[in-house]
């Protein structure tokens, strides 16, 4: 057991930083779980699967287009695309075949998902890592404090309110956004009033990968780019989900502060048990809210 | 019991199987003999999920854990203690047994869905703990030079043992599902309000389904002990459990032994198509897939309606 016996409020306040920036990856990777789960009412397993994929498609994209500073922007605004073009392609081909078919079946196609998608990954791009570098006005870091803090995680700071407040007004102000609130609370209602559910569903489900992808496309250069990526993310942004409330998209905001803070906290703690300490967060919430903190769509 | 499925001609066959596995060794050469072990491990596994998921109708998405907390309990106690490691067998289901009631206690108020999503959340908080806690699980290397006791550490005698108890494990849980509990249980999967209207406490028989399904998978995780001699964090794994769900949807969930079939199958498949190529799970996906859309019942539960033009077992919505 190795306590951090004097940590300093300049360290404190680093790892809190730190925490933010990683909070925005899993905000938006667990909001667009959450929209589909709270729309299509599918917990989608291979959505870890597709966030790998925007991290390697992003690498792909940037090693192609070459050196150029462009080039990482190209891949942040490509990548999540393609994902969202491979999404879009599993669901109009098979996914929406089976949607009268129970959760469980549902659940295990995913699954069946997960494991085309991870060999397809390993076939494509082999099984070495992949790095890949920010653009140069945002390598480097900045001093807080006298202690560093890298460009990186400020632009990632910044992305992810963007990214909430995006989500609030596609669910908010557009039409397909108000539809697929309604088609969330009773479906059958929404087609009977003449509009096309399974259409609805569509766009869900590739908006939802989406979220996935960009999170892939944003992680790509603070990390090693792996096969296996997929299986931590998946059960955080489950978890996440499930603390938030199902389908709720500010309780995966919430959901993922709670989850990234408790984690760079733990990191700065107790090194060796750090992720120890948002499970255990999720517990405490869960045994006195088993239903999530924010009101579940379900 | 007016409609009892033990006809005269299941029988013959069964007694003519578990007599061909006790010949197994004799016949075949170590390694088959070692897989043999191996299915029927996996198997004593997937039919004991399948108790709370076809028999119970309860969304559990994360049995392996118990698998692996029995793998563990034994392999410690084998290990790290200096008590005969016989007691082994006794402690590993009985902390999965805890283990799961402990689960159980926090999900078992939740509604389907939900409740499977809590499963594999909790039992991943489970796997963190034995992946990072180093100096008592040996972190994500594992435990591994574990003897089991004297008389069944041979290929041989571990496979003798791991047949005997399975199929011991075997006649107890189809004891269990055709006991009135097990009734009650196939009850509350078909209509729970009903079930629960004629005064049975539906919380406390699903708790303990899931405790019971869950020693026996403590079981199935010492056996696999037994048989390997080392215990990895991969046993608590969500994708196993996963895996163990796609062997009970293989071989169909309204069969007592239909998951036992799965996975033979699967094991099998695993073994041989990964002799040709590394990318076996893409195989097994695209199987999956094709089992999703095509047959919903698995294999046996096709050749049951064929055999016998059963309607089709009703889906629940």
């Amino acid at each position: 057991m190795e306590f951090a016996a004097n940590i300093t409020a300049a360290a404190l306040f680093q790892q809190i930083l730190v925490g933010l920036s990683r909070t925005t990856i899993l905000f938006i990777v667990s909001s667009g779980l959450s929209l589909v789960l709270g729309v299509l009412r599918i917990p989608n397993i291979a959505h870890g699967s597709l966030y790998m994929i925007g991290a390697f498609m992003t690498w792909s994209i940037a090693t192609v287009v070459g050196g150029s500073p462009a080039a990482f922007w190209l891949a942040l605004a490509f990548a999540p695309l393609a994902v969202a073009l491979v999404s879009f392609v599993v669901e109009r081909g098979i996914f929406c075949r089976l949607y009268d078919r129970e959760h469980l079946m549902l659940l295990l196609f995913t699954f069946s998902l997960t494991l085309v998608f991870n060999d397809l990954v390993k076939l494509i791009w082999g099984s070495d890592y992949r790095s890949l570098n920010a653009p140069d006005f945002l390598q480097g870091s900045f001093s807080i404090f006298g202690l560093p803090f890298p460009r990186y995680n400020l632009f990632l700071l910044l992305t992810g309110p963007l990214v909430a407040l995006g989500l609030w007004l596609l669910t908010n102000r557009t039409k397909i956004g108000k539809i697929a609130r309604a088609a969330a609370v009773d479906r059958e209602m929404v087609s009977a009033v003449g509009i096309n559910v399974s259409w609805v569903f569509a766009w869900v489900f590739v908006i939802g990968c989406y979220l996935a992808g960009l999170g892939g496309a944003l992680v790509a250069p603070t990390q090693n780019i792996t096969q296996g990526m997929d299986h931590a993310i998946i059960i955080e942004a489950f978890l996440i989900v499930i603390i938030g409330g199902l389908g709720n998209i500010w309780g995966a905001l919430l959901g993922a502060l709670i989850f990234g803070l408790t984690d760079a906290i733990g990191i700065l703690v107790w090194p060796q048990f750090a992720i120890v300490f948002p499970y255990t967060a999720v517990v405490i919430v869960l045994v006195f809210r088993p239903k999530g903190l924010l009101k579940s769509v379900w | 019991m007016h409609n009892n499925p033990l006809t005269r001609p299941t029988w013959i066959a069964g007694a003519m199987v578990v007599l061909a596995l006790f010949l197994l060794p004799a016949a075949v050469p170590r390694f088959y003999v070692y897989m043999a072990a191996l299915i029927l491990i996996t198997g004593l596994l997937a039919t004991s999920l399948n108790m709370v998921l076809g028999f119970g109708g309860m969304y559990q998405f994360h049995h392996a854990v118990f698998y692996g907390i029995g793998a563990y309990g034994f392999a410690l106690i084998a290990t790290k203690t200096s008590l005969p490691s016989w007691v082994g067998y006794l402690v590993a289901p009985v902390v999965a047994a805890l283990l799961s009631l402990i689960m159980g206690l926090i999900t078992v108020r939740l509604s389907k869905l939900y409740f499977g999503m809590m499963q594999i959340s909790l039992g991943s908080l489970v796997w963190a703990l034995v992946f990072r806690w180093y100096s008592f699980t040996g972190g994500d290397d594992g435990i591994h030079g574990v003897c089991p006791p004297e008389a069944v550490s041979s290929t041989t005698g571990s496979y003798y043992f791991t047949l005997s108890v399975t199929l011991v494990c075997l006649w107890l849980m189809y004891r269990i599902v055709h006991s009135p509990f097990g009734r009650t249980f196939q009850g509350i999967r078909d209509n729970p309000e009903r079930t629960s209207a004629v005064g049975v406490d539906v919380r406390r028989h699903q708790l303990a389904g899931l405790v019971i399904a869950g020693a026996f998978a403590g079981v199935a995780g010492s056996l696999f002990v037994t048989v390997e001699g080392c215990a990895f964090p991969e046993l608590l794994f969500w994708t196993l459990s996963l895996e163990i769900l796609v062997m009970c949807l293989l071989g169909g969930w309204f069969i007592f032994l239909g998951p036992m079939f799965g996975a033979a199958v699967m094991m099998t498949l695993r073994t041989f198509v990964g002799i040709y190529t590394e990318y076996w799970t893409m195989i097994m996906g695209v199987v999956l897939m094709l089992i999703i859309l095509f047959l919903p019942e698995g294999v046996l539960g096709l050749f049951k309606r064929k055999t016998t033009g059963d309607k089709p077992a009703e889906e629940e919505a």
